[in-house]
């Protein structure tokens, strides 16, 4: 009988977790803004199909990045959760902590258990009636989840561009700014991002029962200005 | 809750149905026994749809009634299916709101799946696989019709759907009528329709369709003053599901109680009893 090789779990995790961080940052990055309205999300993609940033119900959004067929299989499974909610209880119980610390357990568990560990990190946000209720989930590829404030930058450029964002950001930002300093950062100072090289969308107080909207076309190219 | 991941061979898709069942939570009536037991349940009655110039019109009465008791005042039974098309039921109360809620959501969940809404072709369909998997529940009393309207975002008209029991589907091109007082509302909407009529004038038409079948069929309720109860009529058109303020329906129907004067009604204000034939006590 063959014994396989023996290989410290630190090492095992460490692997892991190295793979997977290099699978997310082949991919472009992304970044939400808390403005007064709400939050904008904004994205480098150049595809107009397949969709970094989504719908998952009334005030809450999706964005992943990282392998899309990964992150879009856990943005139809949040649809899912979601919908499932609101229908056994209703419309307001359905909030993004739950989901959020679905999707950690989820992505824990296959981190832990399975070959191969998802290559995706995810954003789950929920705004509320007031800016005060507005929250950022931030969930990595080993299921830890991070709640967060004003911003969050998910991808392999996080740290330069948070520190970009930091500079920018302030308080009561209305849509255009929060705009232009969510595509400054995540361009940099050497190139410039048009509309097409934009997926755009926010989660805005002002909008109906959906909150979410995507910001497209002319309506883009206009608030880029 | 977990979160619900399905392996390829068993995902059931943008069908939110589907994803009910998957999940032990079956969406349907089940009958439990055939026949035996004749419940005494709610049923909410009028609606009408009218075809207008660029949309349509969709109208509801609030009576709900169990037997020969009036069950409920203030029903809602006009709801939006989604941005840009309506659902108006008749029938069985219980049964036909969780249909209406359930259909609700299956657009919805189709939508945010799919990253685009169903067509209103296959919105209708949708509808009738909803009406026809109710069937057996029909076939015991708890008979759900609806009627289904939208605007058709591609051809830029509004269209309208009448269903049977069966979850026939049937396109309607000018106006249609389901629920006990259909026969009357749908009269007056007959003999008051024009092609490509203004909105306006269907919504005063709808009111008085379902103000004459209230007149006529006990189970439908007129405007109700005291409570300021009125019909909910809502308007789809290219810019979507709109439901009209209760302070408008109660002007249009002030307006139209100056064209009801007793002279212009049927029957008259005094019991029947005409000049030339005396009442005996």
């Amino acid at each position: 009988m063959s014994m396989p090789f023996y290989v410290a779990p630190e090492q095992v995790m460490k692997d892991r977790a190295d793979y997977a961080r290099k699978g997310i940052a082949k991919g472009r990055s992304l970044c939400a803004v808390s403005y007064d309205d709400g939050i904008l999300f904004a994205a480098e993609n150049t595809s107009s199909t397949l969709r970094k940033i989504s719908e998952i119900y009334d005030r809450i959004a999706f964005a992943g990045v990282g392998r899309y067929s990964e992150f879009d299989q856990l943005r139809v499974a949040g649809v899912r959760h979601a919908d499932m909610k609101g229908y056994a209880y209703s419309r307001e119980d359905v909030d993004a902590q739950s989901l959020a610390n679905a999707y950690a357990q989820m992505l824990n568990h296959t981190f832990t258990h399975e070959m191969k560990p998802m290559e995706v990190e995810i954003l789950v946000a929920e705004i509320g009636d007031e800016r005060a209720g507005d929250e950022l989930f931030h969930i990595l590829y080993d299921g830890s989840v991070v709640d967060e404030d004003r911003f969050s930058v998910l991808g392999g450029e996080a740290d330069a561009i948070t520190a970009r964002l930091d500079e920018s950001w302030a308080d009561e930002l209305d849509l255009g700014a929060a705009l232009r300093a969510a595509v400054g950062a995540l361009a940099g100072d050497d190139r410039a991002l048009g509309a097409d090289d934009l997926e755009i969308a926010v989660l805005a107080r002002s909008n109906g029962r959906r909150k979410f909207a995507r910001i497209e076309g002319e309506a883009l190219t206009a608030l880029l200005g | 809750m977990t979160l619900p991941f399905f392996t390829p061979d068993v995902d059931p898709g943008p069908d939110f149905a589907g994803l009910l069942r998957r999940q032990g939570r079956d969406p349907e009536t089940r009958i439990a026994d055939a026949a035996s037991h004749p419940l005494t349940i709610m049923h909410g009655t009028t609606v009408v749809a009218i075809r207008t110039a660029g949309g349509v019109v969709m109208a509801g009465d609030r009576r709900a009634t169990s037997g020969n008791l009036i069950s409920h005042r203030s029903m809602e039974k006009v709801f939006p299916a989604d941005r840009f098309s309506g659902v108006a039921i008749a029938g069985a109360a219980g049964p036909a709101m969780e249909m209406v809620r359930l259909f609700q959501l299956q657009l919805e969940h189709y939508e945010k799946v799919e990253g685009h809404h169903l067509s209103l072709e296959g919105k209708a369909n949708q509808l009738s696989q909803m009406v026809r998997a109710h069937l057996p529940a029909a076939m015991q009393g708890m008979v759900v019709v609806p009627l289904f309207a939208g605007y058709d975002l591609q051809r830029g008209v509004g269209r309208l759907f009448e269903f049977d029991v069966t979850g026939g589907r049937y396109e309607e091109l000018h106006h249609a009528a389901t629920g006990s007082g259909s026969l009357h509302a749908g009269t007056v909407v007959k003999i008051g329709y024009r092609a490509e009529m203004d909105p306006s004038d269907a919504v005063d038409l709808a009111i008085r369709a379902l103000f004459e079948a209230a007149d006529d069929d006990s189970a439908t309720g007129g405007p109700d003053l005291v409570r300021g109860i009125f019909p909910i009529v809502a308007v789809i058109d290219a810019d979507g599901y709109r439901r009209l303020e209760d302070d408008e329906i109660r002007r249009r129907f002030e307006g139209l109680l100056g064209d009801l004067s007793p002279s212009n009604t049927r029957g008259s204000a005094d019991g029947g009893a005409r000049p030339d034939q005396e009442v005996e006590r």
